[in-house]
């Protein structure tokens, strides 16, 4: 073989295993919107939009208790708490509770709540209809807001989970001040 | 000479004693010096750099080890603070993962690829010499990123955010190292990849390849399928800090918990590349010292490949914790536990081979056979990882510091070991000291259990990694592993001083030093192999 064709070859290989580099690079980046469709289609972190729930069977047979958890995340130190920690419920009751943040930064502050449960496998049986971590939010310096969470454990929650936890973490979005993505 | 030389030999490629040597009457012209170096595009001179490379970054990340195990010798803070300490962990992986074990197979590979297929060089000399002088700033970035404010990264290896992205201005260091080690690995494997499917010489077909070729072949694909993959995610790590996106940021909808899948969609096929290449050094210096042919050539091509393919669907074991379905749970550790079918075959094809042969023990095989021994007691406390059950309780501790240092050390790194033993020889024309060797492998192993078998009791016991300090119960037996380790550790000098000492003089090498090698570099180049190897390919059977 002459070193001409050699040549020709080795260039040819080269472009077909860019090609492959390139083909990745966009594998690795179109990773992104594959990863948020599976969670969307799988209901896995179905944590930030309203759940539609069908009118349901109340089980009285069992009681769960539900714990509310407020967190801060990096420089936002404000007052966040929940009105009630504990709460006794009814899978398939729906159920109001209260949460409340005092915004003594002394600046007016951008905030988006995110919502994570415990244990695991509650949180797809964790129906939130109306929740204020579904939009960020404004906060005017010194003011005090009373934030409703509405939610409903489905009966379908399985009978050795007598614990649920519901914990909210504030995180400060002033600089992005964008809506959110996802 | 050389030409002379390889037009000579027409006979099978097993059998000749030819012992003539590479003094040659041809003397090449290349620039000498420093020059010689920077401006290279010889196979060899780039191999060479590469493998020195590799030893020095095996020395930086060795010692900022031993201070890690000098902090825990005992519970309490001693030595370092918290901080330091998580830079040190993390500095140690990537500089031992990026920095030692990789450029050293890519060192390997460029020695011996157009030797073993018969070819002049490598495809692309010059891309060649730029994908090696990328490295030294990436290393500049990454040890020099300990002496910014806030000092070194200390999120681990992994990169995870949200702490990565919270991190100082040494996380934009480790991100640009990580990007040029990625650029460099993709033209290291298109270089690699084409030297072998367009330059073998006439007869050597892919099924006749030595196993070391078949083994980067397979590795090199791997690298430009997944090395983009990562470039991509330390960039999102990059824009999430610098440019107001929240691909992890969870405050913007982001989540930190795809960085996870994207990492591991890269790390799992990363871990085969750092140990394909050892199986296929292995498969040559086993078959040489039992002076047998490979048992089972065919199923250990077969099983690099199968061993290539499952690694792109297994990364979800990296992290069984962070709370996925079971269904997927269930996937991912029987996919896991099928590639122990793959690897199962390569151990028994390297006690076949051993088996009824004829074996003498020189410092190369003490090392594969070392290999062989530690990496498959890596490889089951691997299967023990996968099981999901289990692994929730071993996740992140010393358990798997324990599992990834018997295939990694004692793995990847013994089979380097045992390569430059092996292939000293060729490369030098001197045989480096046997005696020494053999202690540098005695005490190493010695020292490596003595280190790391006690992190198997530390992790079973509850002791997590990437802590400075930790509860008395795990006194003891961190104790014996700080002792380990610093015999672990300076006797690796030792190995220095025979490389130096071998290059120096010794006793001359044969062409042919070990009698049961077959691969070309040794059946048709006098040792020390010339500079330019086959400019005229050799004839084969």
């Amino acid at each position: 073989m002459s070193a001409a064709s050699l040549d020709r070859q080795n260039r040819a290989m080269l472009r077909k295993l860019l090609t492959i580099v390139v083909i990745m690079a966009g594998f690795g980046w179109a990773l992104v919107p594959l990863y948020r469709k599976i969670c969307e289609v799988t209901g896995i972190a179905q944590t930030r939009s309203a759940d539609s729930v069908a009118n349901s069977q109340i089980d009285t047979s069992r009681w769960v208790t539900v714990e509310f958890v407020a967190n801060n995340n990096g420089s936002l130190s404000w007052q966040f708490e929940p009105l009630k920690t504990t709460l006794r419920v009814h899978p398939g009751e729906l159920t109001q509770v209260m949460y409340r943040v005092v915004n003594n930064t002394g600046r007016k502050v951008v905030a988006q709540a995110r919502a994570s449960y415990g244990p695991v496998a509650a949180a797809q049986h964790f129906k939130k209809v109306e929740c204020f971590c579904f939009t960020s939010q404004t906060f005017e310096v010194a003011e005090t807001r009373q934030m409703p969470v509405t939610f409903m454990l489905t009966p379908e929650l399985p009978r050795d989970i007598d614990t649920v936890t519901l914990s909210y973490t504030f995180f400060d979005v002033t600089a992005q001040a964008a809506p959110p993505k996802g | 000479m050389a030409q002379a030389h390889t037009h000579g030999k027409n006979e099978h490629v097993q059998g000749h004693g030819d012992h003539s040597h590479g003094h040659g009457d041809h003397h090449d012209h290349h620039p000498t010096g420093l020059m010689r170096w920077v401006k290279s595009t010889n196979h060899k001179d780039i191999g060479t750099l590469y493998l020195w490379f590799s030893f020095i970054m095996l020395l930086s990340g060795g010692a900022l080890a031993l201070i890690i195990r000098a902090e825990l010798f005992q519970p309490g803070i001693q030595v370092v603070n918290p901080e330091v300490f998580n830079g040190l962990t993390t500095m140690h992986g990537l500089i031992m993962v990026f920095g030692a074990i990789m450029p050293a197979f890519v060192g390997f590979a460029n020695w011996l690829v157009p030797m073993q297929i018969g070819a002049p060089d490598m495809a692309f000399p010059r891309m060649n010499n730029w994908s090696f002088w990328l490295l030294p700033p990436a290393a500049i970035l990454l040890v020099g990123s300990f002496f910014v404010p806030g000092g070194a990264t200390g999120s681990g290896w992994t990169l995870y955010p949200p702490l990565y992205i919270q991190n100082g201005i040494a996380a934009d260091m480790t991100i640009f190292a990580v990007h040029i080690l990625g650029a460099s690995s993709i033209m290291g494997s298109i270089n690699i990849i084409t030297t072998i499917l367009n330059m073998r010489a006439p007869g050597m077909t892919l099924m006749k390849m030595p196993l070391f070729i078949w083994t980067w072949l397979i590795t090199a694909y791997l690298l430009i399928a997944v090395m983009p993959v990562l470039a991509g995610a330390v960039t999102m790590l990059l824009t999430d800090r610098h440019f107001g996106t929240n691909f992890f940021n969870a405050a913007g909808g982001g989540d930190p918990t795809m960085f996870m899948h994207v990492f591991w969609f890269f790390g799992h096929p990363e871990v085969y590349i750092m140990i394909l290449p050892a199986f296929g050094i292995v498969s040559q210096i086993v078959p040489a010292f039992s002076r047998k042919p490979l048992f089972g050539y065919s199923s250990m091509v077969y099983a690099t490949a199968s061993i290539a393919i499952l690694s792109f669907i297994v990364w979800g074991h990296h992290m069984f914790t962070v709370g996925m379905p079971v269904t997927a749970q269930l996937f991912f550790m029987l996919a896991t536990m099928l590639i122990s079918v793959p690897t199962g075959v390569k151990v028994f094809n390297w006690v076949a081979t051993m088996w009824k042969g004829e074996l003498t023990f020189e410092t190369p095989m003490l090392w594969a056979v070392g290999f062989i021994a530690l990496f498959t007691i890596g490889g089951f406390s691997g299967l023990v990882c996968s099981m999901t059950p289990i692994d929730v309780s071993i996740h992140n501790t010393y358990y798997v510091v324990a599992h990834f240092h018997y295939v990694l050390f004692s793995g990847a790194l013994y089979s380097i070991f045992g390569g430059v033993y092996f292939w000293l020889p060729k490369f030098t024309g001197n045989m480096y000291d046997e005696k020494l060797g053999k202690w540098h492998f005695w005490l190493t192993t010695i020292s490596f259990n003595i280190t790391f078998f006690p992190q198997h009791f530390l992790g079973l016991a509850g002791m997590v990694r990437r802590y400075a300090d930790y509860p008395l119960q795990f006194a003891e037996w961190n104790m014996w592993s700080s002792i380990g380790a610093f015999i672990l550790g300076p006797s690796q000098l030792l190995f220095l001083y025979i490389v130096l000492k071998c290059i120096k003089g010794g006793q001359k090498a044969a062409q042919k030093q070990w009698e049961g090698a077959d691969s070309l570099e040794w059946t048709h180049l006098p040792s020390p192999a010339p500079y330019h190897s086959f400019e005229t390919p050799p004839v084969l059977r």
